[in-house]
């Protein structure tokens, strides 16, 4: 080996930016931080961006920053979204579209892997973090520290799966679940799929880290008396989703590891030669993914559960039947992965297990149906933001369902797997389910997070731009399917018929993009107005549950005084009890708090160079990442000074300051 | 009056075949794709029978309850009731979307079994065997039976069962599907899958490529021809005339990846060039080579009970 | 009204720590699981090399075997030295678990390298690369708990067996008693079954 090769390992100059998207890319990356630097060096806002935020262990703030990297990449997933539509609409025929075939490969497997880990996990832990302390009457998650560090390696994995652009050229373009063998050597050649493989590893484990805490908070540090029976739905689900997380994603940490091993140190778990089995990876990489896609519904379906009572003026009827619901759906995420691969060829009886285990999903969906329905029946329906939201991931979520019911019958799969029909089937799920769940829960607790609500108009123009994009989109996608349209084609022949409907799709989704740029005006009319629109007692929806309680924006310490629960629905049960008001703190005490950590942000530092090392294979850098992470660790393992103390007193005087402001 | 009642019927035939020539899954021209399309229309239709009254019963109790609505009838206090909910009333509403999945359940059973793609279509006439070599980026279909080979082009005699057996070589998975005949299987290197097919109408249909597999993944298109039994018998005599047959080096030239191929006849077959090409990766040294005599090539029948194959 | 009734003894025998680190030594569990899952899948994909009975000496695994047990004891009592306070104790049965712990891994690469020197190595054939990364992984484990070992003999010289200490300890004696039970897993599937079947 020579020095050059020693010190680069793979890397040669031609991995600089050299084709139009990766020097656009890299020179939009640059001009953003340059833009952001400039920004907070001409405010002086350095020194306040890292003690306040940076390094943070308050869930609240690491919650906050989960979102905005998760907006970020929204529009990140979503250009590569129009850019799909743009190539699909046009390359009929002789046209081959603006795209060659590996560009466009690449770009919706960048697509799915960023809209599934870095958009909808980041948005859902985002939410997890601000919300579920408060709904149990917690201050912290159990863990502060992990919380810090899963953040920062979220963002590591964030960055490194949009490295390639600055240093590479290439992403995966196997899909975004890198299947054997394509993903292999022999048929990927490039670091494409060595970039895949890290950027999931590290966001991997810090999503692992978060699953830990977010269990061990719900199950212990409930505040007294709640009991797991009067738990708020969105814990629940929660709860639900994050054994789903631990449960699979070692999973996940395995399979790509092995698939690592293979691409770069010759072995052959799924190669075609000496005895590798691609089956193989197809299942255990489906084993992760069929629960990951649960994951990812599970806390919208809490999310509904909480904008339906409180805009009913309701208690949730049917409780024990969400809960159960929720419990069976998560309990059948782990038989079911097979759907995924009918036409492998494992026979009918394997085939026809999986499928009917598939079906099953359909009765406590159906159940939270019902359950909604029955708890607006009689109630006072107000046609808030959230509630829009709610209707209209019914008016897709049903039709997004039956499609995928209709596929869990592998006789109808056969025709209908890998076609455009899926595609329809599984955006809907995420689209109409997952994400429409996000924006009823961001809106409903916006102004818990920052004292003041968001613009009503401009919500709604948001939804119904996004509803009737949605439709416009998805709609002619499930019609390809029937057509016979095939997924992930970069063109097709005119004599198909499919390109009629593929151009009303690409104007379905300029429609949608509209919705979210209507978001973000929503967000900036909402700050400029927002002295209009302050929440001054906390409560501004009549709610129910802990989170409530607590004054808008939260302090840092969240509860003055931990709450005793006696019943569901806590904080509507502590209003009867006062007269509609909160019931007021006669003794308080001093509280500890987790202290600011840097360690999480230099971790992953380290970690971040370990998956740029390994993707190059520069074995001394992947050393001293290595070596600097453990460090760091073993350094933080030694800290005992991790809290400090907010006197009672000080409790005292913010309390009552915000006590006289609602009381007014 | 008479005129009304024959111009409406023809109207909405019409209207009809123009959807099902556009809906290929909907435009059957064979037994299987028959009776794929029949469980569609059946699962779709028992799924309705539950998910449209209760978006109707959305919309009306969302609709009547609204807080703008001065005449509905509001609980007085919601909570006593909810509080006070039965385990079996709330059971009760567990029935409903349980007795569609159970129908839902015995169909999925019955049909995935019907439609088993390693079943045989039932007929009294001699099934059709052809061989699918899925490789970068076309598709190589050799007929034992026949001992010709084509790429990129089928054509049997309606009326004929058809054996297709599944592989690929130099290639990741692929997937196999003609959408007129029936649904699509996985042809993957190292085993092989058996696909069964029939065309009941003469016709040219496409067949395409499912599964990504690279760069040439879109231009991985093959034609499909049904036609009778006479001009099939005519057609298999004018490809053994054809110019080349496809001996080991054409076929190690063939693997070789290339895009768009143009469609190709072979006169001859590699006697059990199949076999050959499924076995290779059994073990190191079975990679072909011209040098080898053919008569060393691994026998299909004899090979080893343990090759890992569609029975998983 | 109470107050939080949480566990805030700040730095004590912290309950939420061990739940924790529970859950986190089930998900490795899974880790070790989808390894197992390939190996059973692949053991037999030898591709024309040695099989598992050719390659194996069971002498040599007992022996293997036998220290690793050892070294679970040596770390029993070194939680019982722990509990009493007894901190050279302590101390000195970390030392113990680390050589049998070293010993164990000096074997294992032995025989790694064997293998590999007689050309049968990871890249050799699937069922070899699934070994390799079986026990492999295993051997990693060890290797972290010796690192842990060392940083945890530090910490009780320098501060003794404080509860924040010793917290630390049983979430180490946990790590070590689960990756002997992966071991005897190991032994059973991929030694025993591997020659005996």
């Amino acid at each position: 080996m020579t020095l050059t090769q020693f010190i680069f390992g793979k890397l040669t100059l031609d991995a600089l930016p050299h084709v139009w998207y990766t020097i656009g890319g890299t020179a939009f990356l640059l001009a953003m931080g340059v833009a952001a630097a400039g920004f907070l060096t001409y405010k002086k806002l350095w020194k306040w961006l890292w003690n306040e935020w940076l390094t943070s262990t308050d869930p609240k703030k690491i919650g906050i920053m989960y979102i905005l990297v998760a907006s970020v990449m929204f529009f990140r997933g979503g250009l590569d979204a129009v850019m799909i539509w743009f190539q699909q609409a046009s390359a009929a025929g002789v046209s081959q579209g603006y795209l060659d075939p590996g560009h466009f490969q690449q770009i919706f497997t960048a697509h799915g892997d960023i809209m599934v880990f870095f958009v909808t996990m980041g948005f859902l832990f985002g939410l997890i973090n601000l919300i579920v302390p408060l709904q149990i009457g917690a201050r912290d998650l159990a863990f502060p520290f992990l919380n810090s560090l899963g953040f920062w390696l979220y963002l590591a994995g964030a960055i490194l799966i949009n490295f390639f652009f600055v240093i590479g050229g290439d992403f995966a373009a196997t899909g975004w679940l890198a299947t054997a063998p394509l993903s292999e050597l022999q048929f990927s050649p490039g670091v494409g799929v060595d970039y895949w493989i890290w950027s999931l590893q590290v966001s991997g484990l810090g999503t692992l880290l978060g699953g830990i805490n977010f269990l061990v908070t719900i199950l212990k540090m409930r505040a007294p008396g709640m009991t797991l029976k009067k738990m708020p739905l969105f814990v629940w689900t929660s709860l639900c989703s994050m054994v789903l997380v631990v449960s699979v994603f070692p999973i996940l940490t395995a399979t790509i590891a092995l698939l690592f091993l293979d691409r770069t140190f010759g072995m052959h778990f799924f190669t075609l030669t000496a005895g590798g089995n691609p089956m193989m990876y197809t299942n255990l990489i489906w084993m992760w993914g069929h629960p990951e896609v649960y994951i990812l519904i599970l806390p919208s379906f809490g999310i509904f559960s909480e904008v339906v009572a409180t805009f009913s003026g309701k208690r949730l009827v049917g409780y024990m039947s969400l809960v159960l619901a929720a419990i069976e759906i998560s309990l059948l995420a782990f038989l079911v992965w097979l759907h995924h691969f009918f036409t492998m060829g494992a026979g009918a009886d394997v085939n026809a297990f999986f499928g009917i285990v598939t079906m099953f999903i359909a009765i406590p969906t159906g159940i939270q149906m019902i359950s909604w329905i029955r708890t607006m029946y009689r109630g006072r329906v107000n046609f808030t933001t959230p509630i829009y939201w709610f209707l209209g991931f019914v008016g897709t979520f049903t039709f997004g369902g039956m499609a995928g019911v209709l596929m869990a019958s592998p006789g109808a799969d056969f025709q209908l797997h890998n076609s455009l029909f899926l595609v329809a089937h599984f955006h809907t799920m995420i689209v109409g389910g997952a994400l429409f769940g996000i924006f009823a829960g961001i809106t409903y607790w916006w102004p818990k997070v920052t004292g003041w609500k968001l613009n009503e108009r401009l919500g709604r123009r948001a939804f119904w731009l996004w509803i009737v994009g949605f439709f416009m989109s998805f709609v002619p996608l499930y019609i390809l399917g029937f057509m016979g349209a095939t997924r992930r084609l970069d063109h097709y022949d005119a004599s198909t018929g499919f390109q009629p409907l593929f151009i009303i799709s690409a104007i379905g989704v300029v429609i949608i993009a509209c919705g979210a740029l209507m978001q973000v005006w929503q967000v900036i009319v909402s700050f400029k107005e927002r002295k209009q629109n302050l929440d001054t007692t906390g409560d501004p929806w009549n709610a129910r549950t802990l989170e409530w309680s607590v004054p808008s924006p939260v302090p840092s310490y969240s509860f003055a005084v931990i709450p005793e629960v006696c019943d569901r629905d806590a904080f509507w049960d502590m209003k009867e009890a006062n007269g509609g008001m909160p019931p007021k703190i006669t003794k308080y005490e001093d509280i500890e708090m987790p202290k600011n950590t840097a360690m999480g942000i230099y971790v992953s530092g380290f970690v971040f160079l370990i998956g740029f090392a390994m993707v190059w294979q520069i074995w001394w850098l992947a050393a001293v990442g290595l070596i600097g992470a453990i460090a760091c660790v073993i350094i933080r393992s030694f800290d005992e000074e991790t809290e400090y103390v907010i006197p009672a007193g000080q409790v005292e005087k913010m309390e009552t300051a915000r006590q006289l402001a609602m009381r007014q | 009056m008479g005129l009304r009642r024959t111009i409406r019927p023809r109207i909405s035939r019409n209207i009809r075949d123009i959807i099902e020539v556009m809906f290929s899954i909907l435009d059957p021209k064979g037994p299987i794709a028959m009776q794929e399309k029949g469980l569609i229309i059946t699962a779709v239709s028992i799924m309705l029978i539950i998910v449209v009254p209760v978006l109707v019963a959305l919309v009306a109790v969302v609709w009547k309850y609204r807080a703008g609505n001065k005449g509905a009838k509001r609980e007085g206090n919601p909570d006593d009731r909810a509080k006070n909910t039965s385990f079996a009333r709330e059971a009760v509403w567990w029935i409903f979307p349980s007795i569609i999945v159970a129908i839902l359940g015995v169909i999925t059973w019955k049909s995935a079994h019907a439609l088993d793609p390693s079943q045989a279509v039932s007929s009294n006439v001699k099934p059709l065997t052809i061989q699918v070599v899925a490789l970068d980026w076309k598709w190589l279909f050799i007929y034992p039976q026949q001992n010709i080979a084509t790429v990129n082009f089928i054509q049997f005699p309606t009326g004929t069962p058809l054996n297709f057996e599944l592989t690929a070589d130099g290639a990741p998975m692929n997937g196999f599907w003609i959408p007129q005949l029936g649904g699509q299987e996985y042809a993957m290197a190292g085993m092989t899958n058996q696909l069964h097919l029939m065309a009941t109408a003469p016709g040219v249909f496409t067949g395409q490529a499912t599964e990504i597999n690279g760069q040439g993944f879109a231009g991985m298109k093959f034609e499909v021809k049904a036609t009778s039994q006479n001009d099939f018998d005519a057609w298999v005599a004018s490809v053994r005339r054809s110019a080349h047959p496809l001996t080991l080096d054409e076929y190690n030239n063939l693997v070789e990846p290339s895009q768009n191929n143009p469609q190709a006849l072979y006169s001859s077959v590699q006697e059990n060039l199949y076999g050959a090409i499924v076995a290779k990766f059994m073990a190191p040294g079975m990679m072909m080579s011209s040098s080898t005599p053919s008569s060393s090539m691994p026998d299909m029948q004899n090979m080893p009970a343990n090759m890992p194959g569609m029975k998983m | 009204m109470e107050t939080a009734i949480e566990h805030k003894s700040p730095h004590g025998t912290n309950d939420k720590a061990i739940l924790g680190f529970w859950i986190y030594l089930m998900t490795d569990l899974i880790i070790f699981a989808a390894l197992f899952a390939a190996y059973a899948v692949l053991r037999g994909n030898t591709f024309g090399g040695p099989s598992e009975r050719d390659l194996f000496s069971l002498p040599f695994v007992l022996a293997e075997t036998m220290i690793l047990l050892t070294s679970s004891f040596t770390s029993g009592l070194m939680m019982l030295a722990a509990h009493r306070g007894k901190k050279n104790q302590t101390i000195g049965w970390l030392v113990a678990t680390f050589l049998l712990g070293a010993s164990f891994l000096a074997l294992e690469l032995s025989e790694f390298s064997r293998f590999i020197a007689e050309g049968h190595g990871p890249q050799a054939s699937a069922s070899l690369s699934s070994y390799f990364t079986l026990v492999g992984t295993h051997g990693l484990h060890i290797a972290v708990g010796l690192l842990w070992i060392i940083v945890s003999s530090m910490q009780v010289a320098r501060r003794g067996l404080t509860p924040f200490i010793t917290s630390k300890l049983t979430r180490f004696s946990l790590f070590w008693h689960f990756l002997d039970i992966v071991w005897i897993f190991i032994f059973t599937i991929v030694y025993l079954m591997g020659v005996a079947l």
